[in-house]
């Protein structure tokens, strides 16, 4: 099957560029049929490439050690839902999966746009099939997924320990989702500036595909961020990883977009700024895919080291230079058409909100990159840390909270004094009460940005509240609704403007629980052992019992030995939860170990225990490698007596698992201290509330208008009614 | 296996050739042109409507001033009007 995997990839190849090909004759000749046959093109590629994805999962699933890449990622012990995701944790599968999404998107995109944009569809199918073909020459001449080795191994080398999180599954392909998406909009922007067409309609399908690919790159970050805070040493849910930088960076350029694009659909103004926006957001993803594909810096994600860095650099020059040739000669059709009224309004609030984005992305990329600018200037590799980051973002943030709240409270063009302040005297003393509530719960002096947050936060509950009500009283006005049939159609008949209110209050409520998680976690390293006791911002954590687990495998993740401990948590005398912190132990297929000792010598991995509420989270972990020296001693000797074993392989095989289990047993009868890590971290489940009503909120901005035909017919009777005037 | 590899591959590539080379095969069976500038204007007219009704929103939500909205609204409604005159034009 490699055989028809290689071929399928080959015939993708010639079939995006003859698509390329049509598509440009096609719209340059005015030829309606190679438009179209470009067009079928994209709906071919996304067979083709589905033929080669399944060759490849049934390789995974089937244990295929023929293939290569099955080899050197799964193995017989793999359990089938880290097979089935095995695929894209090497570098060849998730290339494969990075251009099969990009296939199924462009397909969705070509198909919803098959009656509009006719001008700009040929380019953009163009752009979309270059990136195809672009991917699919690295799967063809560099990174095969269907290289075969002869004769096949009899196990593989077994998916990495730390990528067996159900997580998996999800986060890669919601990350390339979002990727992937944002190559659509380029594509229209790139089709838009060839054929001078930066109109509504423009505006309309661009807007709509902008904002699925900021809400799937940003469930992927959410996912990303999520599986971070389960694995220990990932330094939880956020560490200014490189790769976790390249994604968040397009997200931030994309969500100025997304509001930006409102004043040139309301105003006809900044036509440069929104086209080199999403002109650059768009760049940025590939830069992010890069970062993963190239090890041209170091991030725990990455794929390591490769001879993929050179073709994406040469993409990427070609898509900044493409993109500032673009927007340079088509500055005529890119002028303004009005200028700001006032400096107090919705617009203005847009401009500063973009500026900051902007900054923002500024500041991440400076501190991404900094260890290439800092080796390329001194020759020596330095990094900037979380605190530097911390430093330039978190006032940056502090005002993009705050103006989410002002946003949605003042008009389009110009406010008034006496509305303003009428608009806003709630969400000022909203904040104020905040601000009174906090001093009496913690000192000001402990983190001041943080108490400003919480202040902006509430800021942004009653001005969005304020909101929500007055529209539907405006609703209850003007209908006969019943008081919830009002509620819902006030956001059905206006989603873009509820659901990015929604996003609003969302994305105060995950700063919230970012500013108090950051503030006021508290985390010990301490030696436990069954009776002993340790105290963590008041809550009393006292390991009961070891547990054990050989074979068996309670996780699902294919881990040859579990050690934990039950931990009881109390405050004051009463009982609060239970938590089980474990250590899993894979398999070191090398045997350097020794024979006992590569049972369990390979990687191990820490499990974290979590007790979540709304208040706080608490959380045990229980440390691996230092739990596995102080088993040593024992691994040392049980080597040495298997060593002297004689017999045969198997017998010598069978013992090894009699001795592990002898250890595990006395792991349980007599357990050696362990180093725990225990934390309180307080409101880290608003974080993920809060990222829930982001998506929430895009969802129904970005859900289909059934408005309204009723609704469009008055407004036609209006106007047709000034017509007659006129 | 070689033989049969070879066979799938000549079969896809048959499917292919059919499927993309379709609208070549038979160019009036294409999709009739859509008019891209009476598209373009129903947009516009469409972002306008969305507009008014913002403007009338923020208007009833106590966003704007009764002045502030009816000079906006007499913009918004004569830019309407010029959309309509033009998307008449083509007709």
């Amino acid at each position: 099957m490699a055989a028809v995997g290689r071929a399928a990839l080959v015939l993708a190849l010639l079939t995006t560029l003859f698509g390329i090909g049509a598509s440009l004759y096609g719209a340059r000749r005015s030829r309606r049929e190679w438009v179209d046959a470009g067009r079928r093109s994209v709906y071919a590629l996304f067979a083709i490439l589905s033929v080669a994805f399944v060759i490849l999962e049934v390789a995974f699933v089937v244990n295929d050690f023929a293939f290569n890449t099955v080899a050197g990622n799964s193995s017989l012990t793999t359990p089938l839902l880290y097979r089935v995701a095995a695929m894209w944790g090497s570098q060849e599968g998730s290339l494969l999966l990075w251009v099969w999404l990009l296939s199924a998107w462009s397909s969705l995109a070509v198909f919803l746009t098959r009656n509009r944009l006719r001008e700009i569809v040929p380019y953009a199918v163009s752009v979309q099939l270059g990136f195809g073909a672009f991917f699919t020459m690295l799967l063809v001449f560099f990174a095969s997924p269907f290289s075969l080795t002869s004769p096949a191994p009899v196990n593989g080398a077994g998916l990495d320990p730390l990528l067996r999180n159900p997580s998996m599954m999800i986060h890669p392909p919601m990350l390339y989702s979002g990727y992937t998406f944002f190559t659509i909009p380029f594509a229209f922007a790139v089709g838009a500036l060839i054929t001078r067409r930066v109109d509504a309609e423009w505006i309309a399908v661009t807007r709509r595909f902008a904002l699925a690919s900021w809400l799937f790159l940003g469930v992927g970050i959410l996912l990303g961020a999520r599986w971070a805070y389960y694995e220990i040493g990932w330094g939880g849910y956020w560490g200014w990883d490189a790769v976790e930088n390249a994604a968040l960076m397009p997200w931030l350029l994309s969500t100025a977009f997304l509001h930006s694009i409102m004043i040139q659909e309301k105003r006809g103004m900044l036509k440069i700024w929104n086209a080199s926006l999403v002109l650059a957001a768009s760049t940025m993803a590939i830069v992010g895919t890069f970062l993963v594909r190239s090890g041209v810096l170091n991030s725990i994600h990455a794929f390591g080291a490769s001879t993929l860095g050179v073709p994406f650099v040469i993409l990427i020059a070609v898509m900044v230079a493409g993109s500032i040739y673009l927007v340079i000669s088509r500055r005529d059709v890119l002028r303004s058409e009005h200028q700001l009224d006032s400096l107090f309004s919705r617009e203005a609030a847009f401009m500063l909100n973009n500026m900051l984005l902007v900054g923002l992305t500024f500041v991440i990329f400076w501190g991404t990159f900094f260890p290439l600018i800092s080796g390329a200037l001194t020759g020596t590799e330095s990094e900037v840390g979380a605190p530097w980051f911390n430093r330039y973002t978190v006032p940056l943030a502090l005002v993009l909270v705050l103006l989410a709240g002002i946003g949605p409270v003042i008009p389009w063009r110009r406010a008034s004094l006496a509305n303003a302040r009428r608009n806003f005297a709630t969400p000022i003393v909203a904040s104020a009460a905040m601000l009174l509530a906090a001093f009496t719960i913690v000192p000001i002096s402990s983190s001041p940005s943080t108490i400003v947050l919480f202040c902006a936060a509430v800021f942004v509950f009653a001005s969005v509240g304020q909101e929500f009500v007055r529209g539907w009283r405006v609703r209850r006005a003007t209908s006969a609704d019943s008081r919830s049939v009002a509620a819902l159609s006030m956001i059905r008949r206006n989603r873009r403007r509820y659901g990015g209110y929604i996003v609003h209050v969302g994305i105060a409520v995950l700063f919230i629980g970012v500013a108090a998680s950051a503030t006021f976690q508290r985390s010990h390293y301490v030696e436990l052992r069954p009776g002993r006791s340790d105290v963590v911002a008041g809550f009393k954590m006292t390991e009961q019992r070891p547990t054990a687990a050989i074979v068996t495998d309670p996780t699902s993740t294919g881990a040859l030995l579990t050690l934990g401990a039950v931990i009881r948590v109390s405050r004051a005398g009463h009982y609060v939860g239970t938590l089980h912190p474990t250590a899993q132990f894979f398999a070191d297929p090398s045997g350097a170990e020794g024979p006992v000792g590569s049972l369990l010598g390979g990687t191990s991995v820490s499990e974290l225990s979590l007790d979540s509420s709304l208040r706080r989270d608490l959380s045990a972990a229980l440390d691996a490698p230092s739990l596995q020296a102080r088993l040593q001693s024992e691994i040392n000797r049980a080597n040495a007596l298997v060593n002297a074993d004689k017999a045969g392989a198997q017998s010598r095989l069978d013992l090894s698992y009699v001795l592990l289990a002898a250890i595990v047993h006395g792991y349980l009868r007599h357990t050696p201290e362990a180093q725990f890590k225990l934390t309180s971290s307080p409101l880290v489940l608003w974080l993920w509330l809060g990222a829930l009503v982001v998506f929430a909120g895009g969802l129904v901005a970005i859900w289909p208008s059934g408005a309204t035909r009723r609704v469009r017919a008055r407004y036609f009777a209006r106007v047709a009614q000034e017509l007659g005037r006129a | 296996m070689l033989v049969a590899v070879l066979v799938a591959v000549v079969v896809a590539l048959a499917f292919l050739t059919w499927f993309v080379g379709a609208p070549l095969r038979n160019p009036s069976a294409g999709e009739p042109a859509i008019d891209s500038r009476r598209r373009a204007l129903e947009a516009a007219r469409d972002a306008k409507y969305q507009e008014i009704r913002d403007n009338e929103l923020d208007y009833r939500t106590g966003k704007l001033s009764d002045e502030d909205f009816r000079t906006i609204d007499r913009q918004l409604r004569a830019e309407a009007v010029e959309i309509l005159r033009l998307l008449d034009d083509l007709r």
